[in-house]
């Protein structure tokens, strides 16, 4: 491990020795310019947003307003396109209704076969209120969608393509320029679920030529209890409000009410105003660091995690078996062994992995299996928690099999 | 008895196959997943009247909801329906650590780990399931 990357691990201080963080893809730890942010926060500017006058409010409503900049420069969109949310979940379900009222019964929505059941569920209902298609892309044997069905897939009635931009068990990044392209051609809008993608570098969305983007806070280095949804402000306007209540509202009659414009139309209620400063702290801390440098360290051991499991006798690597288009998210069956055990017996070795379907049962049903054990990486991995990690699978496999 | 999760009593139980598989024309059957880790039990019985005559489980699932499927199913064969409840008892007190049930005190060790305690209770609810309304 080199002195750089080091000194970046040392920023997480829950991080300590004999601790083997690998559930990254759950929830990423918080680095020390984040927690201190939200500590800065909540004991000198705690206050509700937008409603008063007194100092502490008009500090709280400033650093809101920051975060949602931050947050911005990040996806290098403006801000004024960032909606506030308590997560992925609540990003795609605010699509799902909102967009989801300009739909008409028969239109289609395209998604995929290893979706999280973030992005299929709120879909299934829609598709059960309003008479919705959904289609699914086919996935591939080593966990990738299968982009060559977009042309039977897509067709006139499509309206939306709904994908995961990094699938959270097979670690496939989605190749999004046939997927926009396909799109396009047929006047359907495209929303990606990056809650695996953002941890791993800045997303430059106007390149990707997409109309949503979904992720959560606690996967980027920051607090629970929020996420992001990021639309084209043409369609901000164009959807009607999800959520009714205080701040989303331009008037309010007993008659009816009118809506904000721009975000707060989707912010309704008192937001996550410090998860939110603490997001975009993270934002801020995450565009200063060396990207390169972090996605060749993060791929180098991502290399070691194959390698290792492809070494293991027992073991099926759910997902590719090479380094090109994946994300440092790997998951494996050991046969004859089931993930929880995997994962309780590693624990006990200091080895944090998450076992299970992973909240995606079709995915795994796709490789008939009910689950995997899966590990994965951030920014501040190191060879001792790969070497942690074999020591613990070796204790696992003695144990079990 | 060890205080490891996995001791060699409770992976000698997972490994009990005696009463593994389904039963043709059961007289009452009941599935359950556990949604969490989408673990599955199948617990299948032939009963005349109230006695329990023949049980078989199909599990899906850990080492430890294997090993409290077989625990079950030898606890409960040649028994009486009312014999369910008493093993879910002695399960509960396992896992409170106020047993010394000399079956199910084996499951002791999970106790301190909440969130395995379904895994172990999954075989007893399919079980509820099944006899739910059998008499």
């Amino acid at each position: 491990m080199s002195s750089a990357s080091a000194a970046l691990r040392r920023q997480f201080p829950i991080l300590t020795p004999g601790l083997a963080y690998l559930d990254s893809a759950a929830s990423a730890q918080m680095p020390v310019p984040v927690l201190d942010a939200v500590r800065t926060f909540e004991t000198s500017q705690r206050a509700n947003v937008k409603r008063g006058v007194h100092r502490l409010a008009e500090a709280a409503t400033e650093a809101y307003a920051q975060a949602r900049g931050r947050v911005a420069a990040y996806l290098s969109v403006p801000a004024d396109e960032i909606v506030f949310t308590g997560g992925t979940t609540a990003s795609i379900n605010l699509v799902a209704h909102a967009f989801g009222s300009l739909l008409k019964p028969g239109d289609e929505i395209v998604l995929s076969g290893l979706e999280h059941h973030a992005n299929l569920v709120p879909w299934q209902m829609l598709a059960a209120r309003g008479g919705i298609t959904l289609r699914f892309l086919p996935i591939t044997g080593d966990g990738r969608i299968d982009l060559s069905a977009l042309p039977a897939t897509l067709g006139p009635r499509t309206k939306l393509v709904t994908l995961a931009h990094v699938s959270n068990v097979t670690g496939a990044i989605v190749d999004t320029a046939p997927v926009v392209a396909a799109a396009k051609a047929v006047g359907a809008r495209v929303l990606l679920d990056g809650a695996q993608r953002v941890p791993h570098g800045p997303v430059d969305i106007g390149a990707l030529g997409i109309d949503f983007y979904a992720f959560s806070g606690h996967k980027l280095f920051a607090p629970h209890g929020v996420g992001v949804l990021w639309a084209k402000a043409e369609l901000l306007d164009a959807m009607p409000p999800f959520m009714g209540g205080g701040e989303m509202i331009a008037r309010v009659e007993l008659s009816g009410s009118t809506w904000a414009k721009g975000p707060a139309k989707f912010e309704a209620g008192t937001p996550p105003i410090g998860a939110a400063v603490g997001m975009g702290a993270a934002c801020d801390w995450l565009s200063g660091l060396p990207w390169a440098a972090i996605a060749a360290e993060e791929s180098r051991l991502t290399q070691r995690l194959l390698d290792g499991l492809q070494a293991t006798p027992g073991v099926r690597i759910l997902g590719p078996s090479g380094l090109q288009g994946r994300a440092p998210v790997v998951s494996f069956d050991l046969a004859g062994a089931h993930p929880h055990d995997v994962c309780q017996i590693m624990d006990s070795k200091g080895v944090a992995l998450r076992g299970g379907h992973h909240c995606a049962q079709p995915l795994h049903g796709r490789f008939d299996l009910a689950g995997s054990t899966r590990a994965s990486l951030a920014l501040y991995s190191d060879d001792s928690d790969v070497d942690r990690f074999f020591e613990g699978l070796a204790e696992a496999r003695r144990v079990l099999l | 008895m060890s205080d490891a999760l996995y001791h060699e009593a409770i992976l000698a139980r997972a490994k009990d196959t005696a009463r593994e598989g389904r039963i043709d024309g059961a007289t009452r059957t009941a599935t359950l997943d556990n949604p969490l880790c989408g673990d599955r039990v199948t617990l299948d019985f032939a009963l005349s009247g109230e006695r329990i005559d023949k049980v078989r489980h199909f599990v899906r699932g850990c080492a430890l909801c294997r090993a409290s499927a077989a625990t079950l199913a030898a606890s409960l064969e040649g028994a009486g329906r009312g014999a369910l409840a008493a093993n879910a008892g002695k399960l509960d007190a396992a896992l409170a650590g106020a047993t010394d049930d000399p079956v199910w005190q084996v499951f002791a060790p999970v106790g301190r780990h909440k969130s395995r305690h379904d895994c172990v209770r999954l075989p007893l609810a399919a079980a509820r399931a099944a006899l739910a309304d059998a008499g």
